[in-house]
């Protein structure tokens, strides 16, 4: 089977260089198992379609988004094939709502989780093999091709927003590849954003009204998230560990 | 000292039996890695919060006894402790066992363990995980090495004292590289401690001798070898001198800890929680695994018999698996501080403390590589010329014990 990252690289051929490909961590791989014969999930080809004048992020707006509501989990799983199966400790989960509550003021707020894309990803650091990966766009990603399921990037994640895969799947979608034994985590939508898209939790959020969640390139000074994020305040998660996590919030 | 006689061992009936004993144990680690590979580690008590569990306890107390057990050969060859050198060859022969087991009980719990070939041919440099593939293979090439150059007939104590000092060093960095595993998890409140590699280190000192000492005091005995009174005794006081040295490393550990106020929720849940980790912490590592067993090997040499400190080997043992345990699981049970001043609750558990049970198939994977350890030494000893024919005081350290 095809994968739509091979269809993207086709079509942006003349966006990348040899540097930056053998830059990307599955240049690599293709280089020494399969020089010539394409066996990636999310490898070179989805590395080497990313545009290194680009970030993606997302702006979650927490007063927007509503308790009760979790459209955008829902979106994502239906999106790339991912349930919960009734075995909440082992089952994957790409995005999650998480409720807060302020230990001194009492305030409530709401709001989304998942993969916080780091420009300094603590697990593309401890990942041995280098399938754990960071595309020249920003977006973090695993290569299911050469993840050995040491699960020492979930280990190392400071947002727990990875799920090892604990047994057999079926009902795959074709351009979101999962494997019993790997890590896997939010890709942040790579094979929407690719065609030009936006992530499925985004549109989701947006199809309720809410539209808490804004996807854009952080590079673009007239992006729309990147004019929201230099007019409000916003916070990284955990940024005292200095990560500079693609993901921010906004009111929380 | 008189020359020493080393002599491939003539398997007994008793021998038969533990290696058939041993044998089935590994044959029990086999079927139940299939078994978690072919239905997943749902088969497992590990889940997406404690995704380290029991194999991993056992395969990083094997590896931090491997490079413990090669210190009897390095005070051999690299300080000159003469009276150490008879069993210089069976230090290195059981830290190569040792780690053999560790490394196997870990390669075989990952998700894909057919793709080892991946985790052996592509390197993330920056990956301390990476580094340590390289650390353990070479420790084999070294050590190997170094049992060869003291086999070797007409080899010169120069070279065995180069491929000692190497070997001894090799094994400080691999054990920093064990400790870093956890030192370098910046996000966990349980880990992110430099003190974690030295006090890897001295975990390994205490631990791989202690398992020295059992091996070789149950080994000699099956073998009708005879082992000295003082030898054991001056092993003991060095046990009880590491051992003592854990327990500092452990208290200054946590002693940071309390004086940084963002660890002090941590710190109640290991120190005076009312989860396993507390008593774990308090009567496994501290009073089984350290206090009772430093008395015991501290106290008048004169007085120390070769049963008790048989007896505080086996404490120690006991304690490591208590301290680790502690370290690996506790360090994934406490929940990541991931909204610093709010209370938190999701469907992921978030802000929760985390369970864990172990099953069957994971406990019989990490016996497996005890068990393993067992067997490869075992074999060694019978197929080469590792073990000393006596080890009596008189022919190796006539002059008086200086304990």
């Amino acid at each position: 089977m095809k994968l739509p990252a091979l269809k993207t690289m086709a079509k942006v051929p003349d966006q990348i260089n040899r540097r930056d490909f053998l830059k990307s961590g599955g240049a690599a791989v293709t280089l020494t198992l399969a020089p010539g014969i394409t066996v990636m999930a999310f490898g070179g080809e989805a590395s080497a379609a990313a545009n290194p004048a680009t970030r993606w992020g997302l702006l979650i707006d927490v007063n927007k988004c509503a308790k009760d509501c979790d459209a955008c989990v829902t979106g994502c799983s239906v999106e790339n094939g991912w349930k919960m199966g009734g075995n909440p400790e082992t089952d994957a989960q790409w995005i999650r709502k998480v409720d807060l509550t302020n230990k001194q003021t009492g305030r409530e707020v709401s709001m989304p989780m998942m993969c916080q894309h780091c420009e300094e990803p603590p697990c593309v650091d401890v990942c041995p093999t280098g399938a754990s990966f960071k595309r020249a766009d920003g977006i973090v990603l695993v290569d299911k091709h050469t993840c050995i399921g040491c699960r020492y990037c979930m280990m190392a994640c400071p947002f727990k927003a990875r799920s090892f895969i604990h047994e057999d799947l079926e009902d795959q979608k074709s351009y979101a590849p999962r494997g019993k034994g790997t890590v896997e985590s939010c890709t942040l939508c790579v094979h929407r954003v690719d065609e030009g898209g936006i992530p499925a939790c985004v549109e989701a959020c947006d199809a309720t009204g809410h539209g808490a969640m804004m996807f854009g390139d952080l590079k673009d000074p007239t992006s729309d998230i990147a004019i929201a994020l230099a007019s409000y305040a916003s916070v990284g998660l955990r940024d005292d560990l200095r990560l500079n996590t693609g993901v921010r919030y906004s009111n929380l | 000292m008189a020359r020493t006689v080393y002599q491939e061992v003539t398997p007994t009936p008793a021998i038969w039996m533990i290696a058939i004993l041993m044998g089935a144990f590994v044959a029990a680690a086999g079927v139940s890695v299939l078994y978690i590979e072919h239905n997943g580690h749902i088969v497992t008590g590990m889940n997406n919060q404690i995704v380290w569990g029991l194999p991993h306890v056992f395969a990083i107390f094997l590896i931090v006894a491997a490079s413990g057990a090669l210190n009897v050969a390095s005070i051999a060859s690299v300080f000159g402790k003469i009276e150490n050198k008879p069993m210089a060859r069976y230090s290195g022969l059981l830290s190569i066992a040792l780690l053999l087991g560790g490394l196997a009980v870990l390669v075989l719990d990952l998700g894909r363990p057919d793709r080892l070939i991946i985790a052996m041919t592509q390197y993330n440099f920056k990956s301390i995980f990476a580094w340590n593939m390289l650390l353990y293979n070479g420790f084999f090439v070294i050590v190997g090495t170094y049992i060869y150059v003291q086999m070797a007939r007409g080899m010169s104590e120069k070279v065995i004292k180069i491929v000692g000092t190497a070997a001894f060093v090799w094994r400080l960095a691999l054990t920093t590289g064990t400790g870093s595993i956890f030192g370098w998890l910046v996000a966990r409140s349980g880990y992110d401690a430099a003190i974690m590699a030295p006090m890897f280190i001295v975990m390994s000192f205490s631990f791989g001798l202690a398992f020295f000492i059992l091996v070789l005091g149950s080994t000699f005995p099956l073998t009708g070898r005879f082992l000295g009174d003082n030898l054991i005794k001056r092993l003991g006081r060095l046990l009880g001198v590491f051992a003592a040295a854990v327990l500092y490393f452990t208290a200054i550990r946590h002693l940071s800890n309390l004086y940084a106020t963002e660890h002090h929720d941590f710190e109640r849940f290991i120190l005076m929680g009312d989860t396993i980790f507390t008593p774990l912490f308090w009567i496994g590592q501290v009073l089984i695994g350290g206090l009772i067993p430093v008395a015991m090997l501290l106290r008048k040499a004169e007085k120390t018999t070769k049963m008790q400190v048989m007896i505080a080997s086996i404490l120690i043992v006991i304690g490591g698996f208590a301290q680790l345990y502690g370290i690996v699981i506790g360090g994934q049970a406490f929940p990541l501080e991931i909204f610093p001043g709010y209370d938190v609750t999701s469907a992921f558990y978030d802000g929760t403390i985390n369970s864990y049970t172990p099953t069957i198939y994971e406990l019989a994977l990490g016996l497996g590589g005890v068990a393993l350890a067992v067997l490869v030494a075992g074999v060694g000893v019978v197929a080469l010329r590792i073990l000393p024919m006596t080890l009596c005081d008189e022919e190796i350290d006539p002059t008086a014990p200086d304990f």
